[in-house]
């Protein structure tokens, strides 16, 4: 019963979610909201777990000289944020705002803005004419990356050849992967429902 | 030659220098880029300014402070646009970084347009599940977000009374450096039947293309340039504007360095041959 139960659960509620999606109603809006909040739910109870797993692992790292710093850091700014972040008043204003504004902001964009130097690194590096298709890549590159820069009467000519490259062999491909992708997912969800697959509860 | 050959062997410390002064060229001197408006931009431009004095439009911002660069002078050129017009805005984030963001845009840009909090523009706040929550905001905003991110009620706030869903609002335009755009066009447009734009970043513009032909989007504001492009549009050049002009000087250093390194590559690749070395 400890397989059977869940997965029975799994299967009404999948079939249940999937009927549902095709009679617009509002006894089905209404079991849809239903459900979904009880995703929520599920979700939330998840949160303290994690917590409480972030909390204790780098308690316990407090203990290790090496990265004793780091851990402190962080449990530091984990309170920080939830005790100012606490009450709807205090997230427009105070210490919340100003540490997200100026901490969190400028560190997250700096590591982002990283990513400028390692593409013209790795572009330096990869665009060679080494072969026929390495040839075609590098010819794609260039028409696109000259998109960005005026280049006075070519501009439209660039444009017109952007488009057309973004438009015909771009978008054939990502529709080629979008369909497969879509048809592995629902292969998946139907080999879910029907208990065919069941990775997801783990083994005992 | 032999520059050639160092030109192979370049340490890329080099490389950041030079796309360090190119960034910071554009600063110290700063010059505006001739801007051509695509017509994915224009058709955003066109619908946020075809909207009536009673429609409402609804603007995602799913983004974290990583790629502010890219889709803030998006967000701020969009909510000018319907602040200038006079046109009610619902703002959301499905990002969990994104209330700090989007707080600190609408509270300046609404000063500075002298827009009211409640009457002239909503922030609903955040929710995390993102599909769940375009969902269950298809069936009633009140359901994920019973209060805006202020705390107050929805109900008790006058640009709120008269709507319930999507289908009060006119369109939706997502702004996302993440997969949150796949998520509004499979749950939010497919499910619920709206007019639905997306501003991206520009490594993620060919991803989306596909739904621009098919007709699930109805427009695409890529990277700096298409910010860039809408605050031509708007004529209020902003961060966009200046941005694109560090994007013009760092692009063409980048396509410097691929024919560089390609010349020097044919070149010392000619030596080996003639040397009997391997390609």
């Amino acid at each position: 019963m400890k397989r059977e139960i869940p997965l029975m659960i799994v299967t009404v509620t999948g079939i249940i979610m999937f009927v549902q999606y095709f009679i617009p109603s509002n006894f089905s809006e209404d079991v849809f909201t239903f459900l979904q909040d009880w995703v929520m739910i599920i979700g939330i109870l998840s949160l303290p777990l994690g917590i409480w797993s972030l909390v204790k692992a780098n308690t316990q790292k407090l203990k290790v000289p090496d990265e004793r710093f780091y851990s402190a850091v962080l449990l530091i700014g984990f309170l920080v944020m939830v005790v100012s972040g606490w009450m709807p008043d205090w997230r427009s204003k105070g210490i919340h705002l100003a540490l997200f504004q100026n901490v969190l902001i400028p560190i997250q964009s700096t590591i982002f803005s990283l990513l400028a130097f390692f593409v013209a690194s790795a572009a330096y590096r990869a665009f060679r004419a080494r072969s026929v298709l390495a040839t075609i890549l590098l010819l794609t590159a260039f028409i696109i990356m000259f998109r960005l820069i005026p280049t006075g009467p070519f501009a439209d000519i660039n444009n017109w050849l952007v488009e057309k490259i973004l438009t015909i062999p771009n978008m054939a491909a990502k529709r080629a992967i979008a369909m497969g992708l879509a048809l592995g997912a629902a292969a998946t969800a139907i080999k879910i429902i029907l208990g065919i697959e069941r990775t997801y509860m783990g083994r005992d | 030659m032999k520059f050639l050959e160092k030109m192979m062997q370049i340490d890329r410390r080099w490389i950041y220098l030079a796309i360090f002064l190119a960034v910071i060229i554009p600063a110290i001197i700063p010059f505006t880029v001739p801007m051509s408006v695509s017509p994915e931009v224009k058709k955003i431009y066109d619908f946020v300014e075809g909207l009536g004095p009673n429609d409402y439009l609804f603007v995602a911002m799913d983004y974290d402070p990583s790629s502010l660069a890219e889709l803030n002078p998006m967000a701020e050129a969009i909510l000018k646009h319907a602040f200038l017009n006079d046109r009610k805005v619902v703002i959301v984030t499905l990002s969990q970084f994104g209330p700090g963001m989007v707080e600190e845009i609408t509270t300046r840009l609404a000063g500075e347009y002298n827009r009211i909090r409640g009457e002239d523009y909503v922030f609903l706040g955040y929710r995390p599940y993102p599909a769940i929550t375009i969902m269950l905001m298809g069936t009633d905003f009140r359901v994920p977000f019973p209060q805006d991110y202020y705390g107050v009620p929805l109900d008790s706030l006058p640009m709120m009374r008269g709507i319930k869903n999507f289908n009060n609002v006119k369109g939706v335009i997502d702004l996302t450096a993440g997969n949150t755009a796949d998520m509004w066009i499979t749950y939010g447009n497919a499910r619920y039947n709206f007019p639905l734009a997306i501003g991206i970043t520009g490594v993620m513009a060919a991803d989306y293309y596909q739904y621009l032909q098919s007709g699930q989007i109805f427009g695409i504001i890529p990277g700096v340039k298409g910010a860039a492009e809408y605050e031509r549009l708007i004529d209020k050049p902003g961060q966009g504007m200046q941005q694109a002009s560090y994007q013009v000087v760092a692009h063409s250093v980048i396509i410097l360095f691929i024919i560089l390194s390609n010349v020097a590559y044919f070149a010392t690749r000619g030596q080996k041959s003639k040397l009997g070395g391997a390609r």
